[in-house]
């Protein structure tokens, strides 16, 4: 985690310098102190910032995600706000219509929640256990792969290809969970396996 | 991106064609505004319609969809023809002096060796007169009538201003205006940049779009310098870095290829990827394949991939044909031969062509699994949402799992942007529900799949048993420890080349990057051109300095960037034959004598010499091509094509349709449409204020642009009798929607061939699921035909009909 300048820590003491000090210079009494003391502290202020990207374009402008809760601790965090990073070189903090209502996405109303399975001829999708699904899914594609692995041409020559199975994978996802799905679609003999390059 | 987005701010000139990043790369077209505010930059947009990009731009031009090789065959013409070339870089870093064998020539819009039942040429004499020594024969004083640059002037003959304008519809002032402009970029101390996207790519002839204006940005010296560079501006956030590491069918990680049937072992595959310098002293970089692939080998089957076991070169599948494509694919599927397909964070109903197809398509598998943080179309392509996915659920016996994943904000990892910086992120958020990381999931269907062949065997169970899954937990490995392996690692001790009693690397240690890479199997590593990305010094990726010495928008310390932390591709070519930057004004690097030094990390070897070393390492010429011998299979030169629908004929031979050595299916080419049923020519695109088919689930967004619309002209609405925001039908050969009418100065008619044309744009981000209105999509309608070297399907121009119409019914309504 890369998180050597405390913004939240900065805008604590910025905050109380600011209260204290014009308090005492502007002269203000009693009653503007009051008030003061009533102003609802910075909503930012008890969150944790992390540093990431939009998930969007191929900008990748820097963005901060301000968190309730810190998941390196073990906390349950939830996002409360996101907003562009300063110090990022391309972007310098600006974000666009999209980027700037990011938050939208990770909290849209239909963000996937459990695992679901809809058999054939349904008309709907019904909850299943992630091992159950999984389970099946190893099934279908083993059995799959077992009666179509085609393991030499016409000349005899090894050419262990599946091509009754395939797979597009996500331009979205990192580069180190394209690795392990890469790792799985190859090994596994897949060649009907792509990603949005081609779209 | 050859260059960075940093790196725009230098540049004089931009020309937008083939895209639109004011609205689709907005905070990265913040440096246009940079270079235009504090260089005096000018902006140059063509494109069909009058875009936000061309909005701010110093000089406008329409163009039809599709043409765009003619313009830029008219641009080079113009440049070449007026003295416009920046002469030294031309003759000293392309292949312009090159001989080219006596067969090889083009006429009536074909090149030679065409066979038209095949839709292939034969490339043989496509090359090089090689000399006795080897080496290419080359004439340095272009006088040779068979040298490159002849033959280019002799192509490009005919793209003279008016045939320019006939083609594109670009009145002839306008297309003069803008080659004028460019061809002021000659000069060794102006610098041009090209920003292009899927505007270019999604043609049945992209990649030749693409090579057209690097051909013109080589012509002018623009390539390897500051503000210059051919500058692809990628569609999604890690879309570079999927397309690096191999997930595609025809390759593997950082562009080793995948094997075909020809390569029957080890070594015959590796007789293909030897590449011999084509000249004396030439580096030829890929003579280093065999390390990278043993590497590659060793880190998917560790210890199971020996040398006496050519490394494990049958675990690979062989291809049979070119590439198991998204084209091919869903043509094996629509004939019912794909049983299973997994979709993660990808949406084919909606993002490939032909709907109608796609639809049946998978409506044929057996089993869909889908992975995604959203409900997508795709996910529930069997459920009836009336005039919007008019499907029979009941008929439909594909069974479909939605598994549910993060998104970006619960994961830690990296992704590769447009410029090839590697940029690392942090977990800010818990998962909601039981959506869990995609690499979990894999590692959860891997590893079930592993357990039933140990335990009940099956096909050719060895690859799968012997996959390198070493990780602390099996179950899910962690971004960590997948970078890592990524860069990779000394398997044995690694000795000092210069001193063997010396141990460069200790075996466990992550390599420092690919320059220590073996091919004896001593070391490993998952993606050679991202090796350097977490070494010993830790992850680099992380970086976090944005320090930029004398503000050159290198930013080296910033993230790292693909390979070895280079920022600028080719950019020992920002200095000339001796050495000396072109510009001193915008040095990248010079030579002192002994090394190259400067602000970027070389782009050669650091003590190659500048009159010896050519700057194109990665071309066995050593020099850049402007001629690509049998590269491509559509031609050596861009030659102009029309679009398989196209409102026109073909100039050059009225008989020929779109791209001649294009694959079509049989059950597609049924399914083109003429001009005389399909009177207009359409083209998609993407808004600001969407991304994809992702923010129409957002409230935001959705508020920003609810419904899904077209945009036409005046005239056209005029004469079909449209009114602004009135509700109309487009149809195509293979698909209808309906849509509110925007009615529109943005988009004119052309004149082109003689003929008014009419276009007609289609936004791409609606669908039946999110908290936008539901609608439909430019694939609905767009033909399935894809470009000729990499399938990329056409989807930027085709042909359709419209009329007044009245709104959509939804099921609800319609029962």
């Amino acid at each position: 985690m890369n998180m050597d300048l405390s913004r939240r820590g900065f805008l604590k003491l910025a905050g109380a310098g600011v209260a204290a000090t014009s308090m005492g210079a502007l002269g203000f009494g009693e009653a503007e102190a009051a008030e003061i003391a009533h102003v609802r502290p910075f909503k930012l202020a008890m969150t944790t910032e992390t540093r990431q990207t939009c998930p969007y374009c191929s900008v990748a402008c820097g963005i901060i995600i301000y968190s309730k809760g810190d998941v390196r601790k073990g906390d349950k965090a939830e996002v409360v706000h996101i907003e562009g990073d300063v110090d990022h070189p391309t972007n310098r903090g600006t974000l666009c219509p999209k980027g700037a209502a990011l938050k939208d996405f990770v909290k849209s109303p239909t963000r996937l929640l459990y695992p679901m399975h809809r058999k054939p001829g349904s008309d709907k999708f019904e909850r299943m256990s992630w091992d159950e699904a999984l389970d099946r899914i190893a099934r279908l594609m083993k059995d799959d792969r077992d009666a179509n692995l085609l393991l030499k041409n016409e000349k005899g020559l090894d050419v262990n290809r599946w091509t009754t199975t395939g797979m597009l994978a996500a331009s979205a996802t990192s580069n180190e969970t394209a690795w392990a799905t890469f790792k799985f679609a190859k090994s596994i003999g897949m060649v009907g396996f792509d990603n949005q390059a081609r779209v | 991106m050859t260059n960075a987005w940093t790196d725009i701010k230098n540049t004089d000139l931009v020309v937008v064609m083939g895209g639109n990043a004011a609205e689709a790369h907005p905070c990265g077209f913040k440096w246009v505004t940079e270079a235009k505010a504090h260089r005096g930059a000018k902006l140059i947009v063509v494109d069909p319609r009058y875009t936000r990009t061309a909005s701010v731009s110093d000089y406008y031009a329409p163009i039809r969809q599709g043409s765009d090789i003619a313009f830029l065959n008219g641009v080079m013409k113009y440049c070449i023809d007026n003295g416009k070339v920046q002469w030294e870089y031309m003759k000293a870093f392309t292949n312009a002096s090159y001989i080219v064998k006596d067969g090889f020539g083009y006429q009536d819009g074909l090149f030679t060796g065409y066979n038209e039942e095949k839709r292939d040429y034969d490339r043989s004499s496509w090359d090089y007169v090689i000399g006795e020594d080897g080496f290419a024969v080359t004439d340095p004083t272009l006088e040779h009538p068979r040298c490159v640059w002849n033959l280019l002037k002799e192509h490009l003959a005919p793209y003279t201003p008016e045939l320019v304008s006939q083609v594109c519809g670009t009145p002839k002032e306008k297309f003069l205006k803008v080659a004028e402009m460019i061809a002021e970029c000659s000069s060794p101390t102006k610098t041009m940049t090209s920003m292009y996207a899927l505007g270019w790519t999604q043609h049945s002839k992209g990649s030749q779009n693409i090579r057209a204006m690097a051909m013109l940005q080589l012509i002018l010296g623009n390539i390897g310098v500051r503000g210059g560079g051919m500058n692809a501006l990628r569609g999604h956030s890690n879309i570079q870095g999927l397309t690096d590491l191999g997930l595609m069918s025809h390759l593997l990680t950082g562009y080793l290829t995948m094997p075909t049937e020809k390569d029957t072992d080890f070594e015959t595959y590796m007789s293909t990827r030897l590449f011999k310098p084509l000249r004396p002293g030439q580096t030829s970089y890929w003579q280093n394949y065999k390390k990278f692939m043993v590497s590659f080998q060793k880190a998917m089957w560790g210890d199971a991939a020996t040398a006496e076991n050519g490394w494990a070169f049958n675990y690979l599948p062989k291809l049979d044909v070119p590439a198991y494509d998204i084209l091919r694919m869903f043509e094996l599927m629509n004939h019912g031969k794909v049983n299973g397909y997994i979709c993660q964070g990808f949406n084919p109903i909606l993002a490939f062509p032909n709907r109608a197809k796609i639809t049946s398509s998978l409506s044929k598998l057996k089993f869909m699994v889908t992975m995604d943080p959203l409900e997508t179309e795709t996910s529930r392509f069997w459920e009836n949402h009336g005039d919007f996915n008019d499907v029979d659920t009941a008929s439909i016996q594909t069974e479909v799992f939605q598994l549910p994943s993060t998104c970006f904000a619960e994961e830690d990892g990296s992704l590769t942007n447009s410029g090839r910086w590697l940029q690392w992120h942090w977990q800010a958020s818990s998962p909601p529900g039981e959506a869990k990381h995609d690499s979990w999931i894999i590692a959860q269907i891997f590893l079930r799949m592993r357990e039933l062949y140990r335990k009940e065997g099956g096909a050719f169970p060895d690859p799968i048993l012997n996959l390198s899954w070493e990780y602390e937990d099996e179950n899910e490995p962690t971004a960590e420890e997948l970078a890592k392996e990524i860069n990779g690692r000394a398997l044995t001790d690694l000795m000092d080349p210069t001193d063997p009693t010396k141990v460069l690397v200790a075996a466990g240690k992550q390599v420092v990057n690919f320059s220590q890479l073996k091919d004896d199997g001593s070391t490993m590593s998952g993606c050679w051109i991202y090796s350097g990305c977490w070494n010993e010094q830790g992850n680099n990726m992380g970086r976090r300095d944005n320090h930029d010495p004398d503000e050159t928008g290198a930013y080296l310390g910033w993230t790292f960037a693909w390979p070895l932390n280079r920022r600028t591709l080719y950019n020992r070519a920002s200095a000339d034959i001796n050495g000396k930057p072109w510009d001193p004004t915008r040095k990248l690097l010079e030579w002192d004598g002994a090394k190259w030094t400067g602000y970027d990390v070389p782009d050669i070897a650091p003590t190659a010499k500048p009159q010896d070393v050519g700057p194109f390492i990665m071309n066995q010429e050593g020099v850049s091509r402007l001629f690509t011998r049998g590269m491509m299979r559509d031609g050596p030169f861009p030659a102009h094509m029309e679009p398989f629908e196209s409102p026109v004929e073909n100039v050059f031979n009225r008989k020929m349709r779109g791209n001649p050595v294009a694959r079509v299916f049989q059950s597609d080419a049924d399914q083109l449409g003429t001009s005389a049923e399909f009177p207009y020519a359409a083209t998609s695109y993407r808004l600001t204020e969407h991304f994809h088919y992702w923010t129409k689930h957002n409230r935001v967004n959705s508020a920003l642009q609810p419904d899904f619309f077209v945009e036409i002209s005046e005239e056209l609405a005029a004469e079909k009798k449209i009114t602004n925001g009135g509700w109309v039908r487009v149809w195509s050969k293979r698909g209808s929607v309906k849509a509110k009418a925007v009615v529109t100065k943005r988009i004119r008619p052309l004149i082109c061939d003689g003929k008014p044309v009419h276009i007609v744009g289609i936004p791409l981000h609606w669908g039946f699921t999110g908290s936008a209105k539901k609608g439909f999509g430019p694939n609905s309608l767009a033909a399935f035909v894809g470009d000729a070297n990499i399938e990329t399907p056409e989807s930027k121009a085709f042909l359709v009909n419209i009329e007044p119409s009245t709104a959509p019914k939804d099921k609800e309504a319609s029962v």
